[in-house]
């Protein structure tokens, strides 16, 4: 069987190439994949497809090197300037999907769930449902939504064994248990030195290890701080 | 004579609309003053606070040893966790809002009109949005209410009918301004508190919005 465990995040992600697809994980830059997303801007990959809670991140919209964002944030929090993906999506350079955040999720999950689309009453009666299938049930309106899948998700996790089975901590899990099932190539992050089999107990188990492909513990010199980085 | 015009903070803003929780709610709070809400719950009842990012179950905003950087709200504040908090993951989270487990949810909002629409989402020029939860959270929420300044700028944000694309439509059970609280009707708004040192005359000046004042008007207290 195929080692999972990589030494450096280049290697993790040495084959990712230019038009990749990317979940990236986290919510506030708590359970962000911050390693791997620098591995990405250092790897000088473009034409890049990212599905985010929040677009952007390392830079790689400002320098042009993504063709389509999917997030539930496309826009600056300060209503007087224009995000870097506005700025794109104005000259035409960007395809910025947004979508309502558990509408995200939940399109996240059916994507490694198998399940194709599915009905939501979440944005029915605003623009965002102009030109979707509307569909009755039991007297309420919902409207189809499509699943999403990738080519890498980036994980970031507290414990991990070498198998590639994962726990998080706390509000760390968000995005992250989902997108591990939803893409072809799983990448994960690790914050305690990953253990061996047998090590971790199986009902506390977030992630199996079936869902990760590849798993870097997070070096000495890496970042390793939990949240939003100082601004 | 004449009392001074009050006008509330952020902080009392998000202390009035906590009054309405009632014990045993699940409720969510929104990025910006509705978080704020978890600071001021009435004592003698306990709120489950939920966030969009799968905690299920926090309290005040953490100070000092509490900070735990794993602990977060929807506004990437740490909070602190309750003895009965239990944490999922994202798609869960969202399945507690759509299956219609919220009893309340408090949002902010930049527009409100008099049938219960708001718009919180995109603002004039702007090109991409930001959405977050509020969607999923308006459309399936029991109850939503609004903090929110009563103006922006001088503009009046209770309309009649909002002009920016709207979050939800016609959700919008209590609204709770800077300088009073107000129940959409339909074609008007009601006001039923208002602010100490204001007067109607004033507040219906800085409302677009058709303003219904009952005889039950009380000064706003919290």
């Amino acid at each position: 069987m195929q080692q999972k465990v990589f030494d450096t995040f280049e290697e993790a992600l040495s084959d990712l190439s230019d038009g990749a697809s990317i979940l990236i994980a986290g919510f506030g830059g708590v359970g962000s994949p911050a390693n791997l997303m620098r591995a990405l801007q250092l790897s000088g990959a473009k034409d890049l497809t990212l599905i985010a809670n929040g677009a952007g991140g390392a830079g790689l919209v400002e320098e042009g090197r993504v063709r389509k964002v999917i997030a539930s944030f496309t826009a600056s929090t300060r209503p007087s300037r224009r995000s870097p993906v506005e700025e794109l999506q104005q000259q035409g350079r960007i395809i910025a999907e947004l979508t309502p955040q558990g509408t995200l999720a939940e399109r996240i999950r059916a994507g490694g769930a198998g399940i194709p689309a599915f009905f939501t009453p979440t944005a029915v009666g605003t623009e965002l449902a102009e030109g979707k299938e509307h569909r009755v049930f039991n007297g309420r309106t919902y409207i189809l939504e499509e699943a999403i899948t990738a080519d890498y998700a980036f994980i970031r996790c507290w414990r991990a064994d070498t198998f590639g089975n994962l726990i998080f901590r706390r509000a760390q899990r968000n995005f992250n248990p989902i997108m591990a099932t939803a893409a072809r190539c799983t990448v994960v992050e690790v914050e305690e030195p990953i253990v061996a089999e047998g090590e971790l107990d199986p009902d506390q188990i977030h992630t199996p290890g079936i869902f990760v492909q590849r798993l870097v513990y997070i070096p000495a010199d890496g970042i390793r701080t939990v949240g939003r980085p100082p601004a | 004579m004449q009392t001074e015009k009050v006008k509330l903070t952020r902080d009392l803003m998000a202390a009035r609309a906590a009054q309405e929780f009632q014990d045993g709610w699940i409720v969510n709070l929104g990025i910006g003053i509705p978080t704020l809400c978890s600071d001021f719950v009435p004592p003698g009842r306990r709120v489950i606070f939920h966030s969009e990012n799968g905690v299920v179950g926090y309290g005040h905003n953490a100070t000092g040893e509490e900070v735990d950087p794993y602990v977060v709200n929807a506004s990437v504040q740490p909070v602190v966790l309750m003895p009965f908090a239990s944490i999922v993951h994202h798609a869960d989270s969202f399945g507690i809002v759509r299956s219609g487990r919220l009893d309340a949810a408090v949002l902010g909002a930049y527009q409100v009109s008099a049938n219960g629409d708001f718009a919180n989402w995109k603002l004039p020029g702007a090109i991409g949005g930001g959405i977050g939860g509020a969607m999923d959270i308006a459309a399936s929420a029991k109850r939503v209410f609004l903090c929110m300044e009563h103006t922006l700028d001088g503009e009046p944000r209770l309309l009649r009918k909002c002009t920016l694309p709207i979050t939800a439509p016609g959700v919008v059970k209590l609204v709770v301004t800077d300088i009073g609280v107000f129940e959409p009707t339909g074609e008007a708004f009601r006001m039923i508190e208002i602010a100490p040192g204001w007067t109607v005359e004033e507040i219906r000046a800085i409302t677009e919005a058709p303003l219904i004042v009952g005889d039950d008007l009380k000064v706003l207290t919290v």
